[in-house]
């Protein structure tokens, strides 16, 4: 068994330039349908866990925002969320409104980065280059706060390391206001076209059940109506203040799951504006001079789902003990139960529904019954491209909706 | 549910727990010798029911711990089952992947990295280290250091 | 192999290979071929395979799993090339330099497969796509 699993991974070239991360599912196949799927990580791993017992207290956040690139400011939240549980501490609240602008501008731009694979995915190429482009304008907000596009490093125990400028306010509405419109724009646009639902209808889907027994969150939890969301449910930062909707959907299909995030990200627009209007005034940050011995469990709302972190600490600079779950841990098994049956060409679009935060998982090889090797990743690619180019020409389209939009 | 229903719930298993823990309004520590940590378990996620976070493994004061980490979303609490394994030769513990497929990963994760055995488990194979990595050596265990 | 090298110059290919990194730095690479920065307008493109690659574009710290992987991909890879190591990961470890299963910098890890090798580097966490680009034409152009 090691040495076919061995050949796909060198036969093919392992990496595809825009699965950038290194994933390692094994699918079997019987004809064109997956039976089985065998799961190895390990590429990523860096043994961050323990690298953390090696640092103090307040390098930690640096360390937890490289877990990955785009939950890069809920790790820290949720962290320092643990760490002032344990000192029995509460940020100020211009700091929960700061965490809460930024994390939800991350929310944003993960949503619409994912909402691009996922159009490249099943050849709405279009979508991609858009949804990109529309992301540009939240990164150079980001960094004009934060000083970088991502790892904003802007959280540390007891509040935030950098203020928001009462300067940037305008700009930050009036960025706000613009992104509105693009997303509505391509919201309507999914929920209105006929070949997307011929095309994600019904796909890889996870049931309710299924949902709870994998432990699934985020999207992929509310995509299957698990109606749970750390914000509303544990709250932290200004969350409890705010006035916005968790965007729960039943079907448990790709649709509803890409359904779920559109909504979510106009739901973060909102959250911004207000509060962005109501930033109070304030310190950022309180003093803490020392953590005494305890454990924390401190969770958040990454985009993809619930991060969670515990921390125990004996009183010392540093933790003894520092356990990171990030949400794609719980949702990339859920892969299971959501592609045995499904059609292959539909294994690249059902994987995307999960939103895997590829730091944590691996490329996919698919094999036959005897073992042999069937697909790689580029293959699979081009299945589902055509699948969408042959319901296409059965809706007698002549070309994508999304060329006719004005993009502007 | 509410608060005292919650805890009225959770003390239907109180026979197999050592102590109850409550060190702020929403985080409960159940604490337990690993014998009785699938029953317990088995109850938190079927019974009350509970959603399952993570597991974290620890190697603790004179004996390894399994901490199971579940949330009940309504009243924004988390539930920590703090499971002792005292046997540092060869500690082994049940494990709850049959009933709960979420926990299959992390306990093969613990395995890699404490080198806890789970009985029982549907597929205990290597997950996070790497091919080459020496069978025997656990980075989590305090003895390794790097 | 100076032809090879000048035509390499004008028009690089480039293979992505990520050997550990948390994504940020792979995702500004692939910024880089969006609207904003649209490096393929300087003939600049992604492919899928390293045999038809003129450059790598390695991004992570180097998993000790992952960098078995980096060497046989540079051995695929068709001569000359150059090898961009992208972001504070690959370039020296960064902040992961200390963890158990890491077995970097990228950089040793490909003398290890060819001593003379063309490396270089472009710092940042993660550097912008401009600092990218910049990277990739300063050191095309010294070569």
């Amino acid at each position: 068994m090691k040495k076919t699993v061995k050949k796909p991974v060198l036969a093919v070239g392992p990496f595809h330039p825009l699965q950038e991360e290194m994933e390692f599912f094994q699918l079997t196949l019987d004809g064109e349908i997956v039976t089985d799927i065998d799961v190895r990580i390990s590429y990523n791993h860096r043994g961050i866990e323990k690298i953390s017992e090696t640092l103090q207290f307040d390098q930690v956040p640096f360390l937890v925002s490289r877990i990955c690139g785009i939950c890069s400011a809920s790790h820290p939240l949720a962290y320092v969320n643990a760490v002032e549980e344990i000192a029995g501490v509460k940020a100020p609240e211009r700091a929960q409104y700061v965490r809460t602008i930024i994390a939800e501008l991350e929310r944003i731009h993960s949503h619409v980065l994912w909402v691009g694979l996922a159009g490249h995915f099943i050849g709405y190429d279009t979508v991609f280059m858009w949804a990109w482009k529309y992301r540009e304008p939240v990164l150079d907000l980001l960094e004009a706060i934060t000083g970088n596009r991502n790892n904003y490093g802007n959280v540390k125990v007891g509040g935030c390391r950098e203020d928001i400028p009462d300067e940037l306010k305008p700009r930050i509405l009036k960025d706000m206001d613009t992104l509105e419109k693009k997303i509505e724009m391509l919201t309507k646009a999914v929920l209105d076209d006929p070949v997307l639902h011929a095309r994600l209808k019904g796909v890889g889907i996870l049931s309710n059940a299924d949902a709870i027994r994998y432990a699934v969150t985020g999207p992929t939890a509310r995509g299957s109506g698990v109606d749970i969301d750390v914000r509303r449910d544990d709250p932290y930062a200004a969350y409890a203040e705010l006035d916005w909707k968790v965007i729960v959907q039943p079907e448990g299909d790709v649709f509803a799951k890409a359904v779920v995030r559109l909504l979510e990200t106009l739901e973060s627009v909102k959250i911004v504006r207000q509060a962005v209007r109501k930033l109070p005034d304030g310190p950022i940050a309180v003093e803490v001079r020392e953590i005494p011995p305890g454990q924390g469990c401190g969770h958040g709302e990454a985009p993809r789902g619930e991060t969670f972190h515990y921390v125990r600490s004996d009183g010392g600079n540093r933790p003894v003990r520092h356990k990171i779950r990030a949400p794609s841990y719980v949702n990339v098994p859920s892969f299971r139960a959501s592609c045995i049956g499904q059609h292959v060409a539909d294994v690249t679009i059902t994987l995307a529904a999960v939103d895997p935060c590829y730091s944590c998982t691996e490329r996919v090889a698919v094999v036959d019954q005897n073992n042999k090797f069937v697909h790689d990743y580029d293959s699979l690619l081009k299945l589902s491209r055509e699948k969408t180019a042959k319901l296409r020409k059965e809706f007698g389209l002549p070309g994508i909706k999304m060329e006719d939009l004005e993009i502007g | 549910m509410n608060q005292q229903e919650l805890k009225d719930k959770l003390s239907q298993i109180e026979d197999k727990l050592i102590a109850v823990e409550q060190p702020t309004e929403n985080r409960i520590y159940l604490l337990c010798e690993s014998e009785n940590a699938y029953a317990a378990n088995k109850f938190l996620f079927e019974e009350v029911p509970l959603r399952f976070i993570i597991a974290t493994g620890i190697d603790g004061d004179g004996c390894f711990e399994i901490l199971y980490h579940y949330a009940y979303d309504q009243l924004g609490f988390v539930v920590t089952l703090r499971a002792f394994i005292r046997d540092r030769e060869n500690p082994a513990v049940e494990s709850i992947a049959p009933f709960l497929p979420g926990a299959e990963w992390i306990e093969r994760e613990i395995h890699d990295i404490l080198g806890i055995d789970f009985r029982n488990h549907p597929n205990l194979k290597r997950l996070i280290l790497a091919d080459d990595w020496p069978e025997g050596v656990y980075p989590l265990r305090k003895e390794v250091k790097k | 192999m100076n032809w090879k090298l000048k035509s390499l110059k004008k028009s690089p290919w480039v293979f992505h290979v990520n050997v550990g990194a948390c994504n940020n730095c792979d995702i500004e690479i692939v910024n880089c071929l969006t609207p904003k920065f649209d490096i393929e307008r300087f003939g600049i493109k992604l492919v899928g395979s390293p045999r038809h690659a003129d450059a790598l574009l390695v991004t992570g710290v180097g998993t000790r799993q992952a960098v078995v992987r980096l060497r046989e991909v540079y051995r695929q890879t068709a001569k000359p090339c150059v090898v961009f190591v992208i972001g504070a990961c690959a370039c020296d470890m960064g902040i992961f330099h200390n963890g158990y299963h890491v077995e970097g910098p990228v950089d040793k890890v490909i003398k290890e497969v060819d001593p003379n090798a063309i490396i270089a580097y472009v710092p940042g966490c993660p550097p912008k796509p401009e600092a990218i680009i910049s990277g990739v034409v300063k050191a095309l152009a010294i070569l």
